[in-house]
């Protein structure tokens, strides 16, 4: 009998590296503080072996339904503009990137971190934390329900504002998968002169970090939706060797 | 089909807020076998001072050399309760601390067995991306064979090794610059 021919099953041999100019490199003067903070050796370049191709999982037993929605943490609900973030995560191969942590923090909708190191004499907003986190749904979907946070002046250099953002941590499916990134808003005349948005040459890199406004996310006489889709490093595959 | 990968940011000075949640500090509840041990260190900057705002993470094999994820093809035992990760966020004094046991070897290029090691993820505001390290063991004879430590020139592979500082405790530092200054990876 014929047997019908199945896909090959492929293996992960590694991970791609990134597209020039597309990732920072450690040394960015105009990121004062990457002066002290920098390698000053060159890197080693590491195959990825068995302990970059796997990576930490976790479950719904650590992730709760909640932990998505930062505007219901406390007992009333935070001052601000309430908004949807959500969107897709996906590998270099646009496959999604299902049941993965994402885990985001921000500041409060005046500009304000519940932090001890922020002394920006902005309001604490006693009904915001500005944490959440959610896992990826099996086509890699997540989404999260907040409040637009708020501009922040720092030290970097003589009247820096940081724009709007939200702070993004991804795990995806290996070690080499690991991601730290944020969003930020669409028009925001502040990029122009942000340091760690203009962190790399590639222009279009930079303008991947700005989600878009959403209509289909958007909840009516709700909530307005901003959709932002991230991208991990995508698996480089070959025929898994079979013995017959 | 090719898309970019998401251009890295730096974590910033709250990841606190964020990141705390699932600190790991001790990897090995009771009953994970294996050798226990305190692996401690601290992150300095180029002037030498802690850096307070770190987070470093960590990702092991269990002691028979097998990572608790579906893509380890290895047919060794999964330890129950061991999933491998940990985290920890650097004190005042840019201190870090992991209870976890000593990983098994796993296979590195080529299928030859790699030494025992633990991968690292450091991440702290002025790094717009993290930085990627490994802890070794001392007194591992498997390190001299070791084909990472192989592409690291050999003055500086010591960074790489953790010292034993008493019975069960060992000491890795993170040395972002200058005399000492531990090898990273571009992973
Ligand atoms: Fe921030």
């Amino acid at each position: 009998m014929k047997q019908a021919k199945a896909a090959p099953q492929m293996e992960v041999t590694g991970y791609r590296r990134p597209f020039p100019g597309t990732q920072p490199g450690y040394l960015f003067p105009t990121y004062a503080a990457t002066v002290k903070r920098a390698p000053t050796q060159p890197l080693v370049i590491l195959p990825h072996t068995l302990s970059e191709l796997t990576g930490p999982v976790f479950g719904h037993d650590e992730v709760l339904p909640g932990d998505h929605d930062l505007t219901r943490q406390h007992k009333g609900a935070p001052i601000g503009e309430r908004i949807i973030v959500s969107g897709r995560v996906l590998d270099q191969n646009a496959r999604p990137v299902p049941h993965t942590l994402v885990e985001i923090w921000q500041a409060n909708s005046a500009g304000r971190y519940p932090h001890k190191v922020d002394q920006h004499d902005a309001p604490m907003d006693p009904n915001f934390t500005g944490a959440g986190r959610c896992l990826t749904d099996a086509e890699g979907r997540y989404r999260f329900v907040t409040i637009r946070p708020g501009e922040y002046p720092w030290g970097n250099h003589y009247n820096a504002w940081r724009p709007a953002h939200i702070h993004f941590s991804l795990f995806g499916p290996a070690f080499a998968t690991r991601l730290v990134t944020q969003m930020y808003f669409p028009g925001d005349p502040l990029l122009a002169y942000d340091p760690m948005y203009n962190c790399v040459p590639d222009e279009r890199a930079r303008q991947r970090l700005i989600s878009t406004l959403d209509w289909e996310s958007t909840m009516p006489q709700i909530a307005l939706g901003y959709r932002f889709d991230i991208i991990l490093r995508g698996a480089e595959e070959t025929p898994m060797q079979t013995k017959r | 089909m090719s898309l970019q990968a998401t251009t890295s940011q730096t974590v910033g000075p709250y990841l606190h807020i964020g990141l705390s949640w699932l600190i790991t500090e001790n990897l090995a509840p009771k009953g994970v076998p294996g050798e226990r041990m305190l692996i401690r260190g601290r992150v300095l900057d180029g002037d030498g001072r802690p850096v307070n705002d770190a987070l470093v993470e960590i990702w092991q094999a269990n002691a028979a050399g097998k990572y608790a994820h579906p893509r380890d093809p290895q047919a060794k035992p999964l330890a129950e309760g061991f999933r491998g990760f940990g985290r920890s966020a650097t004190n005042q004094d840019g201190a870090f601390r992991f209870r976890t046991i000593k990983p098994g070897p796993v296979p590195g290029p080529g299928g030859k067995l790699q030494a025992p090691h633990i991968a690292v993820n450091v991440f702290m505001r002025g790094q717009l991306k993290q930085l990627v390290s490994r802890i070794y063991f001392p007194g591992e004879a498997a390190n001299a064979k070791d084909p990472v430590l192989a592409l690291v020139a050999a003055d500086r592979r010591p960074t790489l090794v953790a010292k034993a500082v008493k019975p069960g405790m060992l000491e890795w530092n993170v040395i972002l610059q200058g005399k000492g200054e531990t090898v990273f990876f571009d992973c």
